[in-house]
């Protein structure tokens, strides 16, 4: 299906849903195409190719709400699908709050150009992904006699969709992913440890294909015969590329519906300090091929850039439809698009460089947060440092503390923002941190 | 993307939804009731045998080993309660075919979600290219399983309208709400979906079966002096709407609350190791981070898994023994036969403290050159099978629950979780323990809650010194992430000490 038959489907179902007795309703197809290979020990393990498309509907009958999806896309059963929905949405409980957005707040025709869709990609041949993987794999492959197993992915991914509601909005978007993965296993006296090393791009041209296997093998070297060290405060260094583990409790106690259900640790705290004057984040879908750019979200809402977090303040929420009108508050979408975080002046080494003891998080295994409370718990790994080097790889440990304070615990910010991910956060170092093991 | 992590979830959020919503197509089939025919189930898919007789050749034609469909039409609704009312509900039609090629040990995949001669020749062309070769295969003789039936249904949820199901969920608001004046919020949410697979390979071998399954989940939220608490508890089988009962919603709200009440009290435990005391029930989390996901035998098939080399070696107590059950009646982990046509069984991972199986999919048995274990599972017809646990639990052992909580000076008792992980080659593992008690002196003290536990899977398995009579199985809505597929299991464990693991607590 092309964007304008996509649209013609939409609106016919639209259509029908008026017709059939709602006052409201809005409808988004999307299509989407992929391609996974995985390579183990130069041999193909895996070749999949998928291809789906689905329809989905929100109906607002009489004041009650429900919402349906499906892949059957002829149109005579979508019809009946319809219908069949509209006469089941009427058993429900009204609800004053449910209707679409206020078309004020929807995006209107003629943003500017994100530019998230590689038209080159759906022609890129089997071959030439085989080779990508293979590529990377090679990187590592025998080039250490400890080594067990080295696996590499090529993955891509081809997303149109629009949206198309009875109040007036209308709206397409594509977007592409390509990406190439590599995981090493190794043997050693304590167990099996394995390091991955990941990139992905919204562009073919722009994926970085070397380095991963190479990356991925010293990562699981140094990660060899880990100990635990003894339970207390530490300072603590936390790597790019898992920071964003931290930060998803902060982000899901700002969703309205968190607000709402009394789930969040940050009700009341606009405009108040929540983390240290070093954490600055800002939402910002306006990034020209941002992996997290859009010009509307899921509900048709314009896409604008916003501060979240300044200087340590909370500025603001995110707020949808529903919960919006619920809360009295307007609302400014209910998902974050791009995550930008503010840099400091070192890189990670020269971070690592200048603490004296501490321990440097690679990785997060498990554990929660507590939404109400804010009171977290992680299994983490990484390496224990002095004066200034990693002395050894450390295991089996666990972060713990509360949202509210950890965050004014932060004290500097790495240089190291990873441009291609959606929320783009350097590695932090925050002191005075509960670290428990021995 | 990590693939090498897996992860646990329970379900916990705040879903909408639903109700019945049947294509017009499957209207004519007589199908509501479980049936024996594969007929009907060619007609509910519109194929014939001569056209699965044709995908499959098609399949195998560049010189693959063997090759299947896995034909998929799952309903799904849920009905969710805010607010006191239950106000919005969400529905969702899934239906395709999954076409899978092996060669050896490699996998060619595509799937279609239009069930017609061209689109699945189309697939099973795409999936064949895992081999490079050519062979003309002869069509297959199709050759019936009829599986044995471990969720027999009494009333299916294609029957049951939404109107029916309200009551019930309304029943848990008001439940709750009256149980205790802090009570702020509820949420309450009715999830159903019913699943009819048509199975067939290139053995000639054709299945069947119509997997319905349920879940039911109550939220309470608290407020006392400013400070709030939330607790969740959920349900889940395989069972059709008698599932729903008064008794059932009455325990359940019961439960949330109390659990919610005794939250205001509890604190965090000190960090460190010591020694933990894991409650009958909900702890069956530890079999399957700490030694369920190990014993997948993928990974100590492709070696990366910490217990590739132990086979038949001692890996815990002679009182432990540790099983993978696909035949529990009615429970979220049954499974009649895998999602590649295996018999499901009861498959003995751990026997007197032995590693006795591992836990197969049809590649793994192939090359261990055992029997298929039924562990061969898919989040559906989108998904390549791989091996996946069921309803893992342990068996009773010689000592009693007090005693143990006795034999413990300074220690933690754990119930209830809400996720788990563990890295699969270094034998890492994790729980989130939402509520538990201190253990002082042998006797069960201070609620406790909100902490991560971490351990080593061979180490906390050898350091089980002690297992209770008191096996319960826990029936929560507990779902398990491997490569990004989710799959259904159950879980149970009588209580049992651990000598050490390590608590993420509060330093002094």
């Amino acid at each position: 299906m092309n964007t304008s038959e996509k649209y013609k489907l939409a609106d016919l179902v639209v259509a029908h849903a008026i017709k059939n007795g709602a006052q409201q309703a809005s409808v988004n197809i999307y299509e989407n195409r992929s391609n996974n290979i995985e390579i183990r020990d130069q041999k193909i393990d895996s070749l999949k190719e998928s291809n789906q498309s689905g329809l989905s509907i929100s109906l607002y009958v009489d004041k009650k709400y429900s919402s349906h999806s499906t892949n059957r896309l002829k149109e005579s059963e979508l019809l009946r699908f319809v219908e069949e929905a509209i006469a089941s949405t009427r058993f429900l409980t009204e609800d004053e709050f449910r209707s679409l957005p206020d078309p004020e707040y929807y995006y209107k025709e003629g943003g500017i150009n994100l530019n998230t869709f590689d038209a080159s990609l759906d022609s890129v041949d089997a071959k030439t992904k085989i080779n990508l993987a293979s590529m990377a794999l090679d990187e590592a492959y025998k080039k250490d006699d400890r080594i067990i197993s080295v696996s590499s992915y090529y993955f891509d991914s081809i997303t149109s969709s629009v949206m198309v509601a009875s109040n007036g909005f209308r709206g397409d978007a594509g977007k592409t992913n390509v990406g190439l993965y590599v995981t090493v296993s190794m043997k050693s006296e304590t167990g099996r440890p394995n390091d991955y090393w990941v990139e992905s791009s919204l562009f073919m041209e722009k994926l970085k294909k070397t380095d991963l296997g190479k990356k991925a093998l010293e990562r699981t070297i140094r990660k060899i015969n880990p100990k635990k060290i003894l339970s207390g405060k530490y300072s603590v260094i936390i790597e790019n590329r898992v920071a964003g583990n931290l930060l998803s409790p902060i982000y899901s106690a700002l969703q309205g519906s968190s607000l709402y259900q009394k789930q969040s640790f940050l009700i009341g705290k606009q405009n108040k300090p929540v983390a240290s004057a070093l954490f600055t984040a800002i939402d910002d879908p306006t990034i020209v091929s941002g992996a997290g750019s859009r010009l509307f979200d899921d509900e048709g809402l314009a896409a604008v850039r916003r501060p979240i977090i300044e200087k340590g303040v909370l500025k603001d929420y995110f707020i949808d439809n529903y919960y919006g009108r619920k809360l009295g508050m307007k609302p400014n979408s209910g998902s974050s698009s791009n995550v930008i975080f503010e840099t400091g002046p070192k890189n990670l080494e020269e971070l690592i460089g200048s603490l004296k003891k501490g321990v440097f998080i690679t990785g997060f295994i498990g554990g929660n947060c507590n939404g109400s409370t804010g009171d977290f718990s992680y299994g983490i790994e990484g390496f224990f440092i002095q004066d200034g080097k990693i002395i050894h790889p450390v295991n089996e440990m666990n972060i713990t503390g509360n949202m509210n304070q950890f965050w004014f615990n932060l004290i500097e910010l790495g240089s190291d923002i990873r441009e291609n991910e959606t929320i783009r956060i350097p590695s932090l170092l925050f002191e005075n941190v509960d670290l428990s093991g021995i | 993307m990590d693939f090498k992590r897996r992860e646990f979830i329970k379900i916990s959020g705040i879903t909408a939804a639903g109700t019945l919503i049947l294509p017009p197509f499957f209207n004519s089939c007589k199908t509501t009731r479980l049936s024996d025919n594969a007929e009907s189930y060619l007609g509910h898919f519109e194929v014939t045998q001569d056209l699965l007789r044709k995908v499959i050749s098609a399949a195998m034609e560049k010189g693959a080993d063997y090759a299947d469909l896995y034909f998929e039409h799952t309903l799904e609704n849920y009905s969710a309660l805010e607010d006191g009312k239950v106000n919005s509900a969400y529905s969702n039609i899934d239906y395709g075919v999954g076409i899978r090629v092996l060669k050896g040990d490699q996998t060619g995949y595509a799937y279609s979600e239009s069930i017609t001669s061209d689109a699945m020749l189309k697939a099973a062309r795409t999936a064949a290219n895992i081999a490079d070769g050519s062979k003309v295969v002869a069509p297959v003789k199709i050759n019936e399983y009829v599986a044995p039936n471990y969720y027999p249904l009494v009333n299916s949820w294609e029957g049951t309208s939404v109107k029916d199901k309200i009551p019930f969920i309304q029943r848990i608001n008001d439940n709750i709400f009256a149980a205790d004046k802090q009570v702020i919020k509820v949420n309450a949410v009715l999830g159903d979906s019913t699943s009819y697979i048509l199975f067939f390979n290139s053995e000639g071998q054709l299945a069947w079966d119509y997997r319905p399954m349920v879940l039911l989940y109550g939220v309470c939220i608290m407020e006392k002096n400013g400070q709030i608490e939330n607790f969740f508890v959920g349900r889940s089988h395989r069972m059709g709407s008698e599932f729903l009962t008064n008794e059932l919603v009455d325990k359940l709200s019961k439960d949330v609350v109390e659990k919610t009440s005794l939250l205001f009290t509890a604190t965090k435990p000190k960090a460190g190791e010591m020694e933990v005391v894991m409650g009958a029930g909900e702890s069956g989390i530890l079999l399957h981070e700490a030694i369920g996901h190990a014993f997948e035998a993928d990974f100590n098939r492709k070696n990366t898994s910490i217990f590739a080399d132990k086979m038949g070696k001692k890996i815990a107590g002679d009182f432990v023994k540790i099983v993978d059950d696909g035949t529990l009646k009615g429970k979220r982990g049954a499974i009649n036969f895998d999602d590649e046509g295996n018999e499901s069984e009861k498959t003995v991972i751990v026997n007197n403290g032995i590693l006795s199986s591992y836990m197969h999919d049809r590649i793994s048995a192939k090359f261990y050159n055992v029997k298929p274990t039924g562990n061969g599972r898919r989040q559906n017809f989108r998904n390549i099978p791989i091996p996946r646990m069921r309803c893992t639990y342990m068996e009773n052992g010689p000592h009693k629950r007090d005693e143990i909580i006795a034999s413990v000076k300074n220690g933690v008792y754990v119930e209830n979780f809400s996720n788990g992980e563990v890295n699969i080659g270094q034998g890492d593992f994790t729980f989130f323990v939402k509520f538990g008690y201190l253990i002082e002196n042998g006797k069960l003290t201070k609620p406790i809650k909100d902490f991560n536990i971490i351990g080593n899977g061979p180490q906390a398995l050898s350091d089980m010194v002690m297992v209770a009579d008191d096996l319960l199985i826990d029936n929560g809505i507990w779902t398990c992430g491997k490569d990004g597929q989710g799959a259904p299991n159950s879980m149970g464990i009588p209580t049992v000490k651990i000598k050490k693991l390590t608590v993420g607590g509060i330093n002094a």
